[in-house]
């Protein structure tokens, strides 16, 4: 297609020895520490790695977009027989766009706002004076109908807030494409994109560059996306990669103990249940049952439109049990947890909490029954106040429940013990804590009062797999100990099937399905759930490997 | 778009009465008056009580405040704002001949502060040398804490006194605008340049900055045709604020370098306790202060479509739906 730069001969990027460090306030930190990476012409290679584990900055060093505290201080980084490590600025900037790709991670923020689709797409053959002006235009509007992008001539001239956060993925798609590059950089394309959505772009990245001969560099943390879509896997740890193989060595026979123990973690991998229990089966009245929910919002900018977020909502909780909640974005999810914590009211429907109507609630009693009902969220970072140590922090809502501070110190300390955490930690302050750690946290202070309830939001999203499955392993133990009942509301089919009891899927607003975990996944009934399902990534690997 | 127009002007009204209500109060609800404070005890002259009573009556002044407030604010609706206590001259036709002078040096002024400040902003952001941006970003706090009159009387001392280049005094011709307008620009191109370098740095950090330099867009590219114009958009707000600015500053320019103008006319209507004029200066200002930032509100959507997003959020989440 472009065909100029790299000989056909040797592989088409070719890292060896690569290291970089970042310029911290006490000195190096070292992020790669030696990494040795082939990908051949046509061929995808999936880094794979936790957060911190040096895989982004490996593939940023690719392309020269790592921060100005980076130092790529050793190492060759070949392509096409040049060391992209020594290249002069110029050179680096006529092969970026036109020979390399780029298809970054948040496509919500990676568009310019202020100019058009198409004029964005355009803009790359114009930089290297592909074509003329009229020329990119139309070339513009065939690489976003190739991407995937209806009505590529009208959305040429949209700007990207008038886009989805998938369709402005393909608009990236479309810009690190359309100069038939021979090697396109992935940086975890799809995290930030609903399950579904993903799965679209994954396929339409892989049709593009199989037909097209392009080799891809995709950085995942997801080793069940690694395992869909790549041809070689190299997992990344500390800065090293540990291992590299094909998608069924690494999954069917891990060497380094690293791999195995991501694979034994990563829920879209493991098919079991997390702790079995007699699930199903219902002891006296539920815990919680709402009927009828019904949430609309008013929409910014029309005159009296409304969105109906929630839409004549039934759910059923036992008690001890847990009810997962599943649903991509915007299917009303969140909102049924607010409404049923009673942070929103409800414009119809019923609300009944341990045989207690609690719609209606106000004033004393509906204080006196938040105690009752807790809430662990999603952002740990965010989710606890920076400036109180973490004792503080857990004994806060026992005070505001007439605990005396004695008494909440020592509920504290017992808490700390029972998320296995460290009693040091309790003088701790949450910036000390890792995003693990810090949830921990967030479950002990939402235990703190002895709730019945707890509502955990999107709990485990922000974790990487090792630390996801440790939350999870612990959320189950407490149920066991202190028969709590958990709402469990995610957007990952593979985290609810681990610890959910009965599963409520979302869409748009309404229950479609609802049921006993194993049933509603060994036999989905209605078609969206399917289409869930199999957007799971990595499930192919699953049947054939372990 | 109607919408936003109506509530955009309904806004500037708001703020126009506002300030013709509060410069009021200000100015007549406060004991004495122009006329006692003119010709009062301290004159000692041989003025009967009589003929201040018949000029208080020819100015309105001894009717009760209400009345006062609602037929000045009636006439000033259809464009008159009094008669100067001074000269008694009507204050429309005060502030029309001292406007083009005015104009000019803050004209020139604002001019100079687009470039200088635009320029010194996109230099330190488009700098590879953290030194050279390290040290332009020093200069505007000077620029803003430097006195005006004294940067006018080292300007005079240097390109009109030692060097003749330039006139010290009066309106005569273009050369006389220079030195003022400089002056009047040292503040504003500070505040520019402060305001645009910050978020110039802001947008260059942002993603889609590197999605343009992923393209093998050069340095130059990524910040003119990126980052520039997200970054306008921030320091647009502020336009408002720099009109003010130069306003204010052309009291003490005008005085520095002895020209006639608005400055002027409102260092003697001030001196003078003429509080016709005095509010007059005021309601003219807020209207131009007003004018302006409806100028920059219809140019917002223009730059930035967000601004008139029309199309809901469930577009957005109509695709996860299909």
């Amino acid at each position: 297609m472009s065909g100029s730069t790299p000989q056909a001969d040797g592989p088409l990027l070719e890292i060896t020895d690569l290291a970089v460090r970042y310029r911290g306030r006490h000195g190096y930190v070292d992020a790669v520490r030696g990494v040795d990476l082939v990908v051949a012409r046509g061929e995808t290679v999936a880094l794979v790695g936790e957060s911190g584990s040096g895989k982004s900055t490996t593939a940023l060093s690719v392309i020269g977009l790592l921060s100005t505290q980076a130092e790529v201080w050793r190492g060759r980084i070949g392509f096409g027989g040049e060391d992209l490590r020594v290249v002069s600025r110029r050179r680096r900037a006529a092969l970026l766009g036109r020979e390399i790709g780029f298809i970054p991670q948040d496509p919500t923020v990676s568009l310019n706002p202020v100019k058009r689709i198409g004029d964005q797409v355009a803009e790359v053959l114009l930089i290297h004076g592909v074509t003329d002006r009229a020329g990119a235009a139309e070339q513009a509007v065939t690489a976003l109908a190739a991407a995937g992008i209806d009505h590529p001539e009208i959305r040429a001239r949209q700007y990207p807030h008038e886009l989805s956060g998938g369709m402005r993925q393909r608009v990236l798609i479309a810009i690190a494409l359309v100069a038939g590059p021979s090697l396109v950089i992935a940086d975890e394309p799809t995290s930030a994109l609903d399950v579904t959505v993903q799965r679209q772009i994954l396929d339409n990245i892989g049709e593009l560059t199989r037909s097209a001969g392009t080799g891809v560099l995709l950085v995942t943390h997801d080793l069940g996306v690694a395992a869909d879509r790549a041809d070689r896997i190299a997992v990344m740890s500390e800065g090293r990669i540990v291992e590299v193989g094909t998608p069924s060595v690494i999954l069917g026979d891990p060497e380094h103990p690293y791999t195995r123990s991501l694979i034994a973690a990563a829920p879209s991998l493991q098919a079991g249940r997390r702790h079995h229990r007699t699930a199903g089966v219902e002891v006296g009245r539920p815990l919680l049952e709402v009927t009828g929910l019904t949430k609309e919002f008013a929409l910014p900018g029309t005159h009296g439109q409304v969105l109906r977020a929630v839409d004549g909502v039934d759910l059923r909780l036992g008690r001890g049990a847990t009810l997962g909640v599943v649903g991509e974005s915007g299917s009303g999810k969140s909102t049924t947890a607010r409404l049923a914590l009673r942070l929103l009211a409800p414009d119809a429907g019923r609300i009944v909490f341990d045989g207690e109507d609690i719609t209606d609630l106000t004033g004393e009693r509906l204080r006196q029954l938040r105690r009752r009902i807790q809430l662990v969220q999603q952002n740990p970072y965010a989710s606890l106040n920076p400036r109180l140590t973490v004792g503080a922090i857990i004994a806060e809502p026992l005070a505001s429940f007439g605990t005396g501070r004695r008494a909440g110190r020592a509920r504290a300390a017992e808490l700390l013990d029972l998320v296995v955490l460290p009693a040091a930690v309790i003088h701790r302050r949450p910036h000390e804590l890792s995003g693990g750690q810090r949830q921990r946290v967030a479950i002990a202070r939402a235990l703190a009062p002895r709730p019945d309830l707890v509502v955990l939001d999107e709990p485990v999203s922000a974790l990487d797999v090792r630390v996801q499955a440790q939350i999870l392993d612990l959320l189950a133990d407490l149920q066991g100990e202190l028969g709590v009942g958990y709402l469990f509301i995610s957007h990952d089919l593979a985290v609810i099937r681990q610890i959910a009891d009965t599963v409520a899927v979302m869409l748009a607003g309404r229950v479609v399905e609802t049921g006993v975990t194993e049933d509603v996944f060994d036999r989905p009934q209605h078609d969206y759930t399917r289409r869930l399902l199999a957007a799971i990534p990595g499930r192919h690997v699953v049947g054939s490997g372990t | 778009m109607g919408g936003y127009l109506a509530r955009r002007l309904g806004q500037a009204v708001l703020v126009l009465w506002a300030a013709y209500t509060v410069s009021f109060l200000v100015l007549y609800a406060l004991p004495g008056d122009a006329v006692d404070t003119r010709l009062g005890a301290d004159s000692g002259s041989d003025i009967t009580p009589e003929q201040i009573a018949a000029l208080k009556s020819d100015y309105g002044l001894d009717r009760p405040l209400v009345i006062q407030y609602l037929t000045q604010l009636g006439r000033a609706l259809g464009g008159d704002l009094g008669r100067s206590f001074d000269n008694g001259r009507p204050v429309t036709s005060l502030i029309a001949e001292g406007l083009p002078a005015t104009l000019a040096i803050a004209g020139a002024a604002l001019v100079i502060s687009v470039l200088a400040g635009g320029g010194l902003a996109l230099l330190a952001a488009g700098t590879r040398h953290r030194r050279l941006s390290r040290f332009l970003l020093n200069l505007p706090p000077l620029g803003v804490a430097v006195p005006g009159f004294w940067v006018g009387l080292l300007l005079l001392q240097q390109f009109s006194f030692r060097l003749p280049i330039f006139p010290a005094l009066g309106n005569e011709g273009l050369r006389s605008i220079v030195l003022p307008a400089i002056t009047l620009a040292l503040p504003t191109s500070a505040m520019i340049a402060q305001l645009l370098a910050k978020s110039l740095s802001q947008s260059l950090a942002e993603p889609y900055a590197d999605t343009a330099r992923a393209k093998g867009a050069s340095r130059s590219r990524v910040l003119l045709r990126h980052a520039l114009r997200n970054a306008t958009l921030p320091a647009l707000t502020v336009a408002g604020l720099l009109t003010g600015q130069l306003l204010s500053g052309s009291v003490v320019v005008e005085t520095v370098f002895s020209r006639t103008g608005l400055g002027r006319l409102t260092a003697t209507a001030v001196s003078a306790q003429d509080t016709a004029v005095v509010q007059g200066l005021v309601i003219f200002g807020a209207l131009v202060f007003v004018l302006v930032n409806l100028l920059v509100d219809l140019l917002y959507p223009v730059l930035d479509r967000r601004i008139l997003r029309t199309t809901p959020r469930i577009l957005i989440t109509a695709e996860g739906r299909t």
